[in-house]
Order: C-alpha cells, then sequence, then structure tokens
C-alpha cells in the first residue's frame, strides 16, 4: 500500500469524528452565550458579572468538552498531515454546524447562507483531492 | 467595530495558535499507536514543548473572543465567517511550516474564501 494511501485511510475517520465534535461544541457554546448578556452592549464594569454567569452554565462545559476531545483529534492528525490538508478538510464542520444551528438553536439560516456554506463545501472537496502530507515522510513517534 | 476586533483575534490569534500546535506536533512525529497509554503519553510529550504553550495561549484568545461574538451574533453565521482563517493558515503554512502548497490547494482555499464572503453578505 503507498504511503500516501495508508495515510488517507487512516486521516478520513479522524476527520469525521471531529466535523462531528467540533461543530457540537460550537452550538453549545452559542447556547451558552445566548443565556448571558451581549459583549455588544455591556460595560466593562459587567464583564466580571457575565463571566461568572458564564462559567456557571452547563452548556458552556458541555461545549469545553466537545472542543477539547476535538482538539485531541486534531492533534493527532497534525503529527502526519499537513496542516494546510487538515484546516481545510476539518471545513466540513460548516455544514454540519448550519444543520446543528438550525435543529438545536433555531437560527433562520437564509437561502444565501445555505449557498456561502455549499461553496465552502466545495472548497473543501478541492482540497480533499490533494495528498495530505506534502514535506516528505513523517517521522516515527 | 467590536465585531470586526473579536473576528480578527478568531482569525488571526487562532490561526497563528493552531501553526504553532502543528510545528510542535510535526516535532513529536507520526502517531502509529492509539492505545490510551500512547495517547497519553502524546498529549504529556506535547505539553513539554513550547510551541505547543505558545499555541494555546494564542488559542485561547481566538476562543475568548469567539464566546464574546456568539454573544450577540448567530453561531451559523460567526463559525462559517471564522473561515477566513484558511487563506491566513495557507500562508502562515507556507512560510512557517515550510509546507508547499500546490496549485489545486490554493483553489480549494479561494472557493472556501468565496464562501465565506456568501455567508458574510448573508449578515443580518
Amino acid at each position: 500500500m503507498s504511503h500516501t494511501r495508508r495515510l488517507q485511510l487512516k486521516t478520513v475517520p479522524m476527520i469525521v469524528i471531529s466535523i462531528i465534535l467540533g461543530p457540537l461544541g460550537n452550538v453549545f457554546l452559542g447556547k451558552a452565550m445566548k443565556g448571558v448578556e451581549s459583549f455588544n452592549s455591556a460595560r466593562v464594569s459587567d464583564l466580571v458579572a457575565i463571566a461568572s454567569e458564564v462559567l456557571r452554565s452547563g452548556y458552556l462545559w458541555l461545549g469545553i468538552s466537545c472542543l477539547l476531545g476535538f482538539f485531541i483529534v486534531h492533534m493527532l492528525l497534525l503529527t502526519w498531515a499537513d496542516y494546510s490538508y487538515v484546516q481545510p478538510a476539518t471545513s466540513l464542520s460548516y455544514l454540519s454546524i448550519s444543520v446543528l444551528s438550525y435543529f438545536v438553536l433555531g437560527e433562520r439560516i437564509s437561502p444565501l447562507r445555505w449557498i456561502g456554506v455549499t461553496v465552502i463545501c466545495l472548497g473543501v472537496f478541492l482540497v480533499g483531492r490533494t495528498p495530505p502530507s506534502t514535506t516528505g515522510d513523517t517521522h516515527r513517534a | 467595530m467590536l465585531e470586526i476586533i473579536l473576528f480578527f483575534f478568531i482569525v488571526v490569534a487562532g490561526t497563528g495558535g493552531e501553526l504553532c500546535v502543528s510545528r510542535a506536533m510535526k516535532s513529536i512525529g507520526e502517531v502509529h499507536d492509539f492505545s490510551p497509554k500512547s495517547i497519553l503519553n502524546f498529549i504529556l510529550q506535547s505539553l513539554r514543548l513550547p510551541w505547543m504553550w505558545l499555541g494555546i495561549a494564542m488559542m485561547s484568545l481566538g476562543f475568548f473572543s469567539l464566546l464574546a461574538i456568539l454573544s450577540f451574533q448567530e453561531v451559523s453565521f460567526v463559525v462559517p465567517v471564522s473561515a477566513l482563517s484558511y487563506a491566513a493558515g495557507a500562508f502562515g503554512a507556507k512560510a512557517f511550516l515550510g509546507e508547499r502548497i500546490s496549485r489545486n490547494r490554493w483553489v480549494g482555499i479561494a472557493v472556501v474564501c468565496l464562501g465565506v464572503t456568501i455567508v458574510w453578505w448573508s449578515r443580518k
């Protein structure tokens, strides 16, 4: 089995895990932050009260747990694959985040936004057709 | 204006942090064993690298900026717009990590950026 083929076999399942965990984490963070006062209108003196309110939200910790899981998977991926391959490939998560935002957060997603997200995914497809590593053989741990 | 500043931190600090983490990971080398003990060793090994800590600090700044912007903007808007980091990431990976970015990969990244622009137009 060629080096590139072997890398792709273990890279794809890891990318699938990351495109589920990452968006789920962001959706939970969004849910936590929607429950507090907007930073856009908050005064500096309100920041401590907002921070303590955010830290008591279960959704924040759920979101952080998902993102931590995503981060570990992402780190493992980066031990053998190029950053410029991993980063765009995991951007398939933009499709899953739109779906999750719609169903979990009830956000209204306009047709224009769906088109934008689809174009992002098309870009991801183009990037996914390039070899995962371009800097030569990776080293054994 | 606050929105632009927060997006700047999400994109620049977030991408810079990922590049630092990527540099740390490349110095560890490819992981072959996925047992819990090996993954724990891998995490402990990574925490001994200065690049890892610089990466964590920058990514933390990006993360708190993300939290702040999510308090007044939709998740389905903020996360796709933060994909602007693809362009920053590609330039950074080329300059900082020595990755060779093929023409096809540049085309893909350009299409991703076009998608981000369309999402920005859907701003409410």
